[in-house]
């Protein structure tokens, strides 16, 4: 089962690489990778258990880490104007 | 046990399911909007189906807490990236796909 | 607690920051499994920066935080979960249908009832929820794009949002 597990995750990255290729604006691609991302926190967590190795869950959630971060740092550069709504009205409110 | 490893099984293979899903909405829905719902499925559903089926199998509560804490992060994070980007392209002029109108 | 916009007391302060080391604190021991005196002292320093740079920054992460929150909870995220359940697969039912019926929608639903921090629960629950994504929150209302009708129609009758205040997450 872990390994049927695996091929649909690796597939449905293909699925998400495919849409990133597509695109066809920014937003749509930043998505794509972005659901790329949390599959490979995924197929990092099944593979530590088909190979045995729980340690890999900690690459796991650094990666889950990493993926967030990016994805806000991406959308930080391309908008330089406030990202989140809110009532706030500078950093650090 | 070995009812333990069939729930499990049946969580794996429901998880799996639900990503794949996500990746064929990503490429079928019609606009980037309606495509951050199909990313939606693989990244609550999937991912909460396909780790909560790893923790029935865990063999040490290390290994369950690390889980746990992954999913929890995903269940924090993928929504605020979700909203983050929604509300970009949103302030970007990005339109909203109606229904009849050509997929983007 | 405090108001929005307001400054906390300091005792306040205190009490948040002392509830951000006991956090940070745990999760390192939880991940890091070792009690030897370098990692301790590694680990001691850590917290002490995130501390340090959390009330730097004026972040205000566990003000709100409270006991009597954190045990109602759990209880709100199984039925949450459920939700999400529910809705992934009618979302995946219109991912594999040969012509998905989706007729989408940008609505509003309100939301000016609630405290700040029942606010951002409400708000990333509707984007948790497959189905319905929020586009834009502001002090009374947010707003939402949902895949086909019935799912903000479901918002607006307010099960979720009564839940969310039912956890008792304050300003």
């Amino acid at each position: 089962m872990i390994s049927a597990v695996m091929v649909a995750l690796l597939v449905t990255m293909v699925l998400a690489l495919l849409r990133a290729f597509l695109g066809p604006d920014r937003y749509n691609r930043i998505l794509a990778i972005n659901m790329f991302g949390t599959k490979t926190v995924l197929f990092v967590a099944v593979a530590g258990f088909l190979f045995g190795r729980p340690d890999f869950l900690d690459i796991g959630i650094l990666y889950a880490l990493v993926n967030f971060v990016a994805t806000i740092a991406v959308l930080r550069l391309s908008h330089y104007e406030e990202l989140v709504s809110g009532r706030s009205g500078g950093a650090g409110e | 046990m070995i009812v333990v490893d069939v729930m499990s099984g049946v969580l794996l293979g429901a998880g799996a399911l639900f990503a794949l899903s996500g990746g064929a909405g990503l490429l079928r829905f019609p606009d980037f909007y309606t495509r951050i719902h199909a990313a939606g499925v693989t990244d609550t559903a999937g991912a909460g189906l396909i780790l909560l089926g790893l923790m029935l199998q865990v063999s040490s509560w290390e290994t369950g807490v690390r889980l746990l804490i992954i999913l929890l992060f995903l269940a924090m994070t993928s929504p605020t990236a979700a909203h983050v980007l929604a509300h970009a392209a949103r302030r970007d002029g990005v339109p909203v796909w109606r229904e009849g109108d050509e997929r983007r | 607690m405090s108001a929005a916009s307001g400054r906390s007391t300091r005792g306040e302060t205190i009490r948040a920051t002392l509830r951000t080391a006991l956090f940070l604190a745990v999760f390192w021991l939880v991940l890091s499994g070792h009690f030897e005196p370098l990692p301790l002292v590694l680990g001691a320093l850590s917290v002490a920066l995130v501390c340090w740079l959390d009330w730097w920054a004026g972040l205000k992460q566990f003000h709100n935080v409270t006991v009597p929150f954190l045990l109602r909870l759990p209880r709100y995220l199984l039925w949450l979960s459920w939700q999400v359940l529910r809705s992934a697969v009618a979302v995946t039912r219109q991912v594999w249908s040969p012509r998905p019926a989706l007729r989408p929608v940008v609505e509003p639903t309100a939301a000016g009832d609630l405290p700040e921090l029942a606010q951002v629960i409400y708000a990333n629950s509707i984007t948790l929820t497959p189905g319905t994504l929020s586009l834009d929150v502001d002090d009374d209302r947010i707003l939402v794009h949902s895949l086909v009708f019935g799912d903000v129609d479901d918002l607006h009758d307010g099960a979720m949002r009564s839940k969310v205040r039912r956890t008792g997450a304050s300003s």
